[in-house]
């Protein structure tokens, strides 16, 4: 028996509504009486220190409430901001994490870097208050490029990290590795830069901070990917108010991509600066602003080689690579180039042996963090960029290559060199799926057809896997994170049979409204209309770690299952009461609790009236049907899948035109199958913007931003990019009780690789992201 | 300040505003209608697209007085008498949305698009977005939702 | 931005007598306000020149198209007097900005701004346009004089365009991947004075290509100037395109301006 609206099926999003009629409410839409303005002003330079602050003329501008500074916050005891994951370097030293004060103290460290918090009461106020500020800079030389700044005599930026170093961390066997290498019978060598890159969600950060004296409760209104994190974190750690007087409330987020995990400044000063004031304030970031200070992604260097015996099986793999992570530590920087990164290169292939060495190192640029796929991306880039070149040196096709390293379908569990435990898949029931849909044995003759109207023709291929679901709180643990990332929800029944769930899982486009609503339906037999989904508010939510690393179906939905069981148990036993049965006796069907062997059956709704209306009720039973569940999952989820690209290059300018794209994605089983491929569309584009379009460039001697806005920043638009053709294989994930794996990142994580292994392909040489015309006229053109 | 006073969404409305108020911010802080959002400050994204006497604009890179006098429909002003405008209904249809900051906007230069090419081709629909940017959806059902409604609008 | 007075002239007399040192004309706004929105630039007052209806319009009489000054990029675009005089210029119009820009920005704004990367003045220079202000009528060549600069005065407003209708003309543009402003775009003519090609984006201000028009007066073929080098220094260089790659694309927007020209 199937259910209406239920799992599997493409349910219409209920979310919808709101947004396409205008009547969403996201941060900047809401308003408080009274509410004052506030402005940041930043540092015009990359790297200075401040002697001194003249806030005299500002503070008598017309309209100025507040203007508050670095000291301010300091004196008023509010710590600074954290990185919430631990990396312990090779000597056994923990990671260097310097002081970040949400306001300049003595010095900044980036162009953007905040100077001074101006409130004043309108926005205009503020800003013409903002240039009145005299600051005395003394300026520094800023390094931007982290090659430059790991190497000897670079500017130091912080002196709590000498040499700018972050960690030097590494992961894998390196005696086994060098001895394989040294008895290699190919060894194949590549250097990979990974763009730096700018999130641009389209929804910019905003925060409302709100003061109540008389509960002395304090409220922010913030654009985050995790509320109840960001008040942990304020709480236990910046000291902005203990957690019960604190609320957090994350209203409808325009996107995030990973960038509103985090536990910025400028939220932190907002809600501060409203109790100093005692009146409601608000920031709202402008885009210029984002690009400045919205966390960046990527931005790796990276050597990696391959040995191989004489029949083409990989023996070894061994990668060194240069992560930057800006002016500050991030909230989860530290993670993302080690346990996000290190812990995926055995791809989707079996390799007896892997070693790692990541250092991590301060520049003066944009914090480095979390964006979508956050490692995994840069670790499927390292890998497939290396088996296309492999397959080259070898004369092997590149897809015949892989299939012949892959990890086999009856190998699971699969332990890797790399500390990770795979715990599904079917890789080459994808690859060969993923390259029937785009012909791949027809490549050839479409490429004589593109060279005889002058074009260059390339395919590409990448096998990408990823750990999501993130994660065993036990694992994460062991491995250096602060938090523990379960997750929470709370099922419960009103009295008239419709559904309110609380998630700790956070939506800003996933979809959850929806499909967390079909799970109840499809459990509980409740109509979908009537199932209400409740996030991203602290004092509502039971509590939760957010939405992140594709966690919230596979870490979220399970919660939900949790407790619609808990909700499943209870209502046996009134159903047997009430129909005079024994529990043992009652079964269960999406709602329906029958006798066995019976024509007596009650609904779900009518066990729960009888809940709250416990006239005829078991007597050791609470009334009531609310039930809540936290949930730590076993393992990660292992998604995996193929993606082909396929492309034609104009010499003439070096334009790069997509012209298919195939993708066979195993997400384990699919709850709604429409919002699964929009999800990999998203990511698609993304990971498509990373190769052709995108890259943060910072002035070399300057440090100034040079890609700080639409004008330089390139995002694709709808005619940058193709339609694009997806599948899906559906391995059940055996991890947790819904068997899915999660979607939201896979397209970001194969897009880069599968697409630059085309151009590679096409040109016959290699070349950097973004692959601009410019670029591929060069490589073009070039001997 | 200057008086202001136009028609939004078929309502007369009229304040008093300093010459450099934006229109989104008359549409957004004067007349509460928060349909209408800002996604960056170089006039590129559209999120702040309504139309001007019928034709699409970012509302954003044009201040309140100009629109003196002028007929102006916002995405809150789309759905007649309850029913959802076929392009905002074709959004829904074909899931041509997810976080829905950019939509709004979207929206609006679609049915300017449509009016503009009755019945578009995917490589039209494409081109003459040009001024939205979507950071979500990849436009593959933004595209095939234009389409749709297109179909429906009776091109 | 900053505090400005507002006026809204019906007249080109009452706006240019009505414009101070400090002030600004406002067009379309389409540059104007972002850079008043970015806090780049300040004016003590806007005069709007949205309700001077003599400013807007299209018409054609004998040899030459005239535009006002005011008239929109889709107004333009969309004209059946421009399709069938000089169908390069609606197709130059109608590929300026994005569709919701096109709908406010007008020729008259573009000009006077003069942006290296505006497509209007290479139409201007290809053609051999004539731009008509309050006071005097200026050639495009002269007109536009070098990054942001025109031979405009403070207190003299662009009235309208006339160009003379080519015997052919063709535009091509290849657009910065980010802002989609012309990273190069060639403008080429086949006119009674001979054969023009004006190329915008590529340098600090437009200018034109002689080595190419001498090459198409003899051929006009996209093979007589594929191969016509331009010489990379004196071009604009920045993150998005090199000098050498400019030069190389002005040879192969030439040689499509060619190939589209009717």
């Amino acid at each position: 028996m199937s259910v209406e609206n239920g799992i599997g099926a493409s349910v219409r999003r209920k979310e919808d509504q709101r947004f396409i009629t205008g009547n969403g409410h996201y941060l900047d839409d809401i308003n408080r009486v009274g509410q004052a303005y506030g402005y940041f002003l930043r540092s015009p330079h990359a790297f200075a220190k401040i002697s001194n602050i003249d806030l005299t003329a500002a503070k008598a501008a017309p309209g100025v409430v507040d203007i508050f500074t670095g000291a301010d916050m300091v004196a008023d005891g509010v710590g600074g901001l954290i990185c919430g994951w631990g990396i312990t370097s090779k000597d056994g030293s923990p990671h260097n994490a310097p002081p970040h004060n949400s306001l300049a103290v003595d010095a900044v460290r980036h162009v953007g870097d905040q100077v001074a918090f101006v409130i004043a009461d309108t926005l205009q106020q503020a800003k013409d208050a903002a240039e009145l500020i005299e600051v005395d800079y003394e300026v520094l030389t800023p390094v931007t490029n982290i090659s430059k700044a790991l190497a000897p005599g670079a500017p130091q930026i912080h002196e709590e990290a000498p040499g700018n170093l972050c960690y030097d961390w590494e992961l894998g066997d390196k005696a086994a590795v060098d001895a394989a290498f040294a008895n290699a019978a190919h060894v194949s060598k590549i250097d990979l830069v990974n763009n730096r890159l700018s999130p641009n969600p389209m929804e910019p950060r905003a925060a409302l901070g709100e003061y109540d004296a008389g509960s002395e409760e304090l409220t922010l209104h913030t654009t985050s990917q995790n509320p109840h994190v960001a008040r942990l974190i304020m709480s236990a750690f910046l000291g902005i108010a203990p957690e019960n007087k604190l609320r957090v409330i994350a209203p409808d987020v325009g996107g995030g991509f990973g960038s509103k995990i985090f536990v910025y400044a400028e939220e932190t000063t907002t809600i501060w600066a409203a109790r100093k004031i005692n009146r409601p304030v608000k920031w709202t970031s402008d885009r210029s602003e984002a690009f400045l200070t919205d966390a960046h992604g990527r931005d790796h260097v990276s050597h990696a080689e391959l040995a191989m015996d004489n029949d083409g099986k990989i023996l070894a793999f061994r990668v060194s690579t240069q992560a930057n992570m800006g002016a500050y530590l991030s909230t989860f920087a530290s993670a993302v180039p080690t346990y996000l990164y290190g812990t995926l290169l055995s791809g989707q292939y079996k390799i007896p042996s892997i070693y790692v060495e990541v250092q991590a190192g301060f520049t003066n640029t944009t914090a480095v963090d979390a964006y979508r796929g956050a490692g995994r991306p840069e670790a499927t880039y390292v890998v497939e960029r290396m088996m296309d070149t492999a397959a080259r040196d070898l004369s092997m096709d590149p897809t015949e290559f892989r299939l012949k390293n892959f990890i086999q379908p009856d190998a699971y569990p699969y332990e890797t060199p790399v500390i990770m435990t795979y715990d599904s898949g079917d890789y080459p029931l994808a690859m060969n799926l993923a390259k029937e849909m785009i012909d791949y044995d027809g490549f050839a003759a479409r490429k004589a057809q593109s060279e005889a109207n002058g074009k260059i023709r390339g395919i590409g291929t990448a096998a990408y896997i990823e750990a999501c679901g993130i994660a065993p709180s036990a694992a994460v643990g062991s491995l250096g994170a602060g938090v523990g990332l379960w997750e929470s929800a709370e099922v419960r029944f009103n009295p008239t049979g419709s559904v309110t769930v609380f998630t700790g899982s956070h939506s800003h486009g996933q979809g959850h409204e929806t499909t967390f609503a079909q799970i109840i339906a499809d459990k509980l037999g409740v109509p979908i209309e009537s199932v209400e989904v409740v996030h991203g508010d602290t004092s509502k939510v039971p509590f939760g770690m957010g939405t992140y690393g594709s966690r919230s179906l596979a870490v979220g939905g399970s919660a939900i299952v949790k407790a619609v069981d808990k909700i499943v148990e209870k209502s046996k036993k009134i159903a047997a009461h009430l129909m005079e049965a024994s529990v043992e006796d009652i079964e269960h069907e999406h709602g329906v609790f029958s006798v066995a062997g019976t024509d007596k059956q009650m609904t779900m709704g009518e066990i729960a009236f009888a809940a709250y209306v416990p006239h005829n009720y078991p007597a050791d039973l609470e009334p009531g049907m609310a039930e809540n569940a936290f949930y730590d999952p076993l393992n990660f989820t292992f998604p995996a899948g193929t993606h082909i690209a396929e492309v034609e290059i104009d010499p003439a300018t070096g334009i790069v035109d997509i012209v298919d794209w195939a993708a066979a994605d195993d997400f384990g089983n699919i709850i709604n199958p429409m919002i699964v491929e929009g999800q990999v569309h998203g990511g698609v584009a993304q990971g498509i913007g990373q190769a052709l379009l995108e890259g943060v460039v910072y002035d070399d001697d300057s440090g100034q931003l040079i890609t700080g806005s639409y004008m330089d920043y390139c995002m694709p638009r709808a005619d940058d990019l193709p339609s694009f053709r997806i599948t899906t294989t559906n391995t059940p994930c055996p991890s947790n009780p819904l068997g899915v794996k999660g979607c939201g990142e896979a397209g970001a994580i194969a897009a880069p690789a599968a697409l630059m292994n085309a151009i590679v392909n096409a040109l016959g040489k290699d070349i950097d992201m973004p692959a601009t015309p410019e670029k591929v006229w060069r490589a073009i053109n070039s001997n | 300040m200057t008086t202001v006073s136009m028609t939004v969404n078929g309502k007369q409305v009229s304040a008093d505003v300093a010459p450099n108020t934006l229109l989104v911010q008359f549409i957004r802080e004067n007349l509460r209608l928060t349909g209408t959002h800002v996604g960056c400050d170089t006039s590129q994204c559209g999120a702040c697209t309504v139309h001007v006497d019928g034709d699409s604009v970012k509302s954003c890179t044009m201040l309140a007085v100009q629109a003196d006098g002028a007929d102006v429909t916002t995405i809150e002003g789309l759905a007649q008498n309850g029913e959802l405008h076929p392009m905002q209904a074709a959004f829904k249809e074909n899931h041509g949305l997810q976080c829905g900051f950019c939509t709004p906007g979207m929206i609006m230069s679609a049915v300017d698009l449509v009016k503009r090419n009755p019945n578009p081709s995917e490589e039209t629909i494409r081109t003459e977005l040009e001024g939205n940017i979507c950071r979500c959806t990849g436009y593959h059902n933004i595209v095939k939702s234009v389409k749709a409604a297109s179909e429906n609008m009776g091109g | 931005m900053y505090s400005f007075d507002y006026e809204r002239p019906s007249g080109v007399n009452e706006a240019v007598s009505a414009v101070g040192e400090d002030d600004k004309f406002l067009a379309g706004g389409q540059t104007l306000l972002p850079t008043l929105k970015l806090r780049l630039a300040q004016a003590d007052k806007l005069i709007d020149l949205g309700g001077i209806a003599e400013l807007k319009g299209i018409s054609v009489s004998g040899s030459e198209l005239s535009i006002g000054a005011m008239t929109r990029h889709v107004d333009v675009a969309n004209s059946a007097d421009v399709k069938s005089a000089i169908p390069a210029l609606s197709h130059l119009a109608s590929h300026i900005g994005d569709a919701q820009v096109r709908n406010r920005g007008t020729i008259g704004g573009s000009i006077a701004n003069n942006d290296p990367a505006a497509d209007y003045p290479a139409a201007l220079v290809g053609l051999g346009a004539t731009v008509h202000t309050d006071k005097r009528s200026i050639s495009a060549e002269d007109f536009f004089i070098d990054l942001f600069e025109t031979a405009l005065e403070e207190d003299e407003l662009v009235t309208k365009v006339t160009f003379p209708i080519p015997e052919k003309a063709g535009y091509a543009k290849f657009p910065n991947p980010a802002s989609r402003f012309a990273l190069t775009g060639v403008f080429v003519a086949q006119t009674a004075q001979g054969v023009r090609v004006a190329v915008t984006g590529a340098g600090p201000c437009v200018f034109r290509q002689t080595d190419m028009e001498a090459a198409l007066s003899s051929n006009f073929s996209a093979e007589a100037v594929s191969g016509i080098k331009t010489e990379a220094s004196g071009l604009s260089a920045d993150i998005h395109a090199s000098a050498d790659y400019r030069a190389n694309l002005i040879s192969v927007m030439a040689a499509r301006a060619v190939q589209a020209a009717s």
